[in-house]
């Protein structure tokens, strides 16, 4: 794998790829990255330009959703491409290498571009104070691995849920002690492209605005990059207009159901999530969770595995117990009825103790 | 990641731990309430009655609920405000369709709702009115002088319900989860101090006025 | 994808024609504000039909406004690209496409003429060397090959 021999450009047109390719190539990154097409032009200067950047892979507590997801991603002529302007120099799951092998091509890559490569986390990781055992590679911690890795790297990008927010491992009861990688890292430039796993062209959609303007793009206050993070499932979901008129499906097999109508009845986040399901969609831009009838799980936000059913409409509260309302409510009528008492009680006593008084009684008090 | 200093952190506190503290609260405090206001009761009457009591307490509930042509002549700003802003309310509290399935969710009974945009309307009206009330209270010297600082609390808990209701809808503040919150959060304080304030008649109203027609039908007066 | 479609689900949209059709009606009317800007500065406009949140009827509904026009061409670089001019003038419908019949983008182009359809400068940098190796080898070859 050589790195930044060529320009992006040289190394494409070596490829065989033609100036028609090459802008279509960048139409294509400027939609999935929500770019308006009047920016392509310059786009497709900056990335002519630009040099390939080494990327180190770290994957820890994950499933490789989020790498199944990138390497099946819709336009593999497209992610091809993007794979062909990155030099991908240590990626566990994708890399023939193994073993003492692999994690030697890690230490030189990281040797050769120390301060300039692209580190890229999926999976949450045991925070300094777990025990580090639950997660290892090549018998090195997590944690010591991403340390490591972190300090030569010009910014990190948190791919997946588990990475950016801790996911999955972290939800109660956090038997590992995961973090994200954002609560270890805070000086270096910070990424989370979050989503369980993320959508495919968002993750290739960094790394092309990274490659195009040298720079990571603007982001959220999840350090989320706004061009996909940016409006909610909500704003953007074409059932919108039935949330408006009030029309929703109640069940999953009812009649609103079958005609397409709002989910929020039946559960989804999509008005507290943020993400780019509802433009760019899924498998090939075929359709996404909504579109197929399932309310938004709302899985690119923190926490998500714990925010309560998936099933429960966004306004009911998490961990309702109705029997602890009704411990509140007997609790109060008991108050209620021995102030009661104890008021009817003075009442009578007072009553009972009262002694006649005659006029002239009364005018010696005054 | 569990900071409530992040949206979603906030918004999971207030939908989860804090809206069971107030629940709790709210039922405690108004069952202690009612309670002790049904319990006391009325000092027993031996006179013979003479008329019956169920049918004018009705009556009452309904005649004192609908405004009285003398009022509306003596205070029709009160009246016309109170009575939109009240009903504004109730629409936006019992027929907006993500507060009927909360409803659900806690008692397991439901109704039909209304369309997104009525509600909406009708919660901006609401709001309108509700701000009138309070100028009109701070320019009326009489009221002005009456006013304690518990109704301005009442009023001021009450507003932010609507407003930040309206706000949330509208996505007027960014990131929603954070609008969703503050939105929980005002409602859950509007449940903690309803019990302990003159937001109890909500509840208290209607017995009271049930227990007027009723004493006056006992002794033969229209009520 | 054809086993897709024949999930006997039918999914209904806003009532077109009467008020609105989801979100095509607006994107009809951007296009008449880039025509308008078109005929006034000559200034052509993209939209990229991709970041529109349109339901599944929107499109079809969109297209069927917009109808087909004279000039149809396919680009054949990373997979098809489909340039039809509508039945307006000046306005084009590009469909990007990857070898397998993919959609990677969908654009309106309101223009005299797409950009990916001219000859592009870079590509020209090479087109006398090209037909320069082209003439020599036909010249070695005789002339009845032709």
């Amino acid at each position: 794998m050589t790195a930044k021999k060529h320009s992006v450009g040289e190394h494409l047109r070596d490829q065989g790829v033609s100036r028609r390719a090459f802008l279509k190539f960048c139409t294509a990154s400027a939609s999935l990255m929500a770019l308006p097409p009047g920016l392509i032009p310059a786009m497709a200067a900056a990335l002519e330009q630009a040099r390939r950047p080494s990327v180190i892979w770290l994957s820890f507590q994950e499933c490789t959703g989020c790498t199944e997801s990138l390497t099946r991603s819709h336009a593999p002529t497209v992610e091809d491409l993007i794979l062909e302007m990155i030099s991908l120099d240590y990626h566990h799951t994708l890399q023939a290498a193994a073993g003492e092998a692999a994690e030697a091509a890690r230490e030189q890559a990281m040797k050769d571009n120390f301060g300039n490569y692209l580190l890229i986390v999926d999976g949450s990781l045991p925070g300094p104070d777990a025990n580090p055992g639950y997660s290892t590679i090549a018998g090195v911690s997590n944690y010591a691995m991403l340390m490591e890795a972190v300090e030569g790297a010009a910014a990190v990008i948190a791919v997946g849920t588990c990475a950016a927010f801790g996911g999955l491992p972290e939800a109660a009861p956090n038997p590992t002690g995961a973090v994200a990688v954002m609560d270890l890292i805070k000086d270096k430039p910070l990424v989370n492209v979050s989503g369980c796993p993320p959508v495919p062209m968002v993750i290739s959609g960094v790394l092309a605005h990274y490659l195009a303007f040298g720079r990571l793009p603007e982001l959220d206050e999840y350090h989320r990059p706004l061009a996909f993070f940016g409006q909610s499932i909500h704003d953007r979901c074409y059932r919108r207009p039935f949330y408006d008129k009030g029309l929703f499906a109640e069940t999953f097999d009812d009649e609103g159901a079958r005609a397409g109508w709002c989910l929020y009845r039946l559960g989804c986040k999509g008005p507290s999530t943020y993400n780019a399901c509802a433009t760019m969609r899924w498998n090939a831009g075929t359709s996404w969770p909504i579109e197929a009838g399932h309310p938004c799980l709302g899985c690119s936000e923190p926490r998500f595995w714990d925010a309560g059913s998936f099933y429960a409409p966004l306004s009911v509260p998490t961990d309702l117990s109705s029997t602890q309302v009704l411990t509140a409510g007997a609790a109060g009528a008991l108050v209620g009825g021995t102030v009661a008492t104890l008021a009817r009680r003075t009442v009578e006593t007072a009553a009972a103790s009262r002694q006649p008084v005659t006029a002239d009684e009364l005018e010696q008090t005054l | 990641m569990t900071a409530l200093t992040d949206p979603m952190g906030f918004l999971l506190f207030t939908k989860g731990p804090l809206f069971n503290i107030a629940i709790a609260i709210f039922a405690l405090g108004l069952l202690a309430r009612l309670a002790e206001i049904l319990l006391l009761g009325r000092r027993p009457n031996f006179a013979e009655p003479r008329a019956g009591e169920w049918l004018p307490g009705l009556r009452t509930v309904v005649t004192r609920t609908l405004p009285d042509p003398g009022t509306f002549k003596r205070a029709p700003f009160n009246v016309v405000t109170g009575l939109i802003w009240h009903i504004g309310f109730l629409v936006a509290l019992l027929l907006f369709i993500p507060h009927i399935e909360l409803i659900k969710g806690l008692f397991g009974v439901s109704w039909p709702g209304l369309p997104n945009p009525f509600v909406d309307l009708v919660t901006a009206v609401t709001l309108v009115a509700l701000a009138a009330t309070l100028v009109h209270r701070l320019n009326h010297p009489v009221k002005k002088r009456l006013s304690t600082v518990e109704d301005y609390l009442v009023w001021t808990v009450t507003f932010l319900v609507v407003l930040t209701g309206y706000l949330a809808y509208n996505r007027l503040i960014n990131p929603y989860p954070l609008a969703l919150g503050l939105h929980i959060l005002s409602a859950e304080l509007f449940l903690i101090i309803l019990p302990f304030t003159k937001l109890t008649h909500i509840f208290t109203a209607f017995i009271a006025r049930w227990y007027n027609g009723a004493s006056f039908g006992r002794r033969g007066v229209q009520s | 994808m054809p086993a897709l479609s024949s999930i006997p689900v039918r999914v209904q949209t806003m009532p077109c024609g009467t008020t609105d059709c989801g979100n095509a009606v607006p994107i009809l009317h951007e296009v008449r504000h880039a025509l308008e800007r078109l005929i006034a500065t000559g200034e052509g406009t993209q939209i990229d039909l991709n970041a529109i949140p349109f339901g599944p009827e929107d499109e079809a509904h969109l297209l069927a406004v917009l109808g087909v026009g004279e000039v149809r061409a396919t680009i054949d670089a990373l997979g098809p690209t489909h340039v039809q001019e509508t039945a307006i003038p000046g306005v084009w419908l590009i469909d990007y496409r990857i070898t397998e019949d993919q959609r990677l983008a969908l654009h309106l182009d309101i223009g005299d003429i797409p950009e990916i359809l001219r000859t592009q400068r870079q590509d020209l940098d090479t087109a006398l060397t090209t037909l320069d190796a082209r003439l020599t080898s036909a010249q070695d070859r005789a002339p009845f090959e032709y």
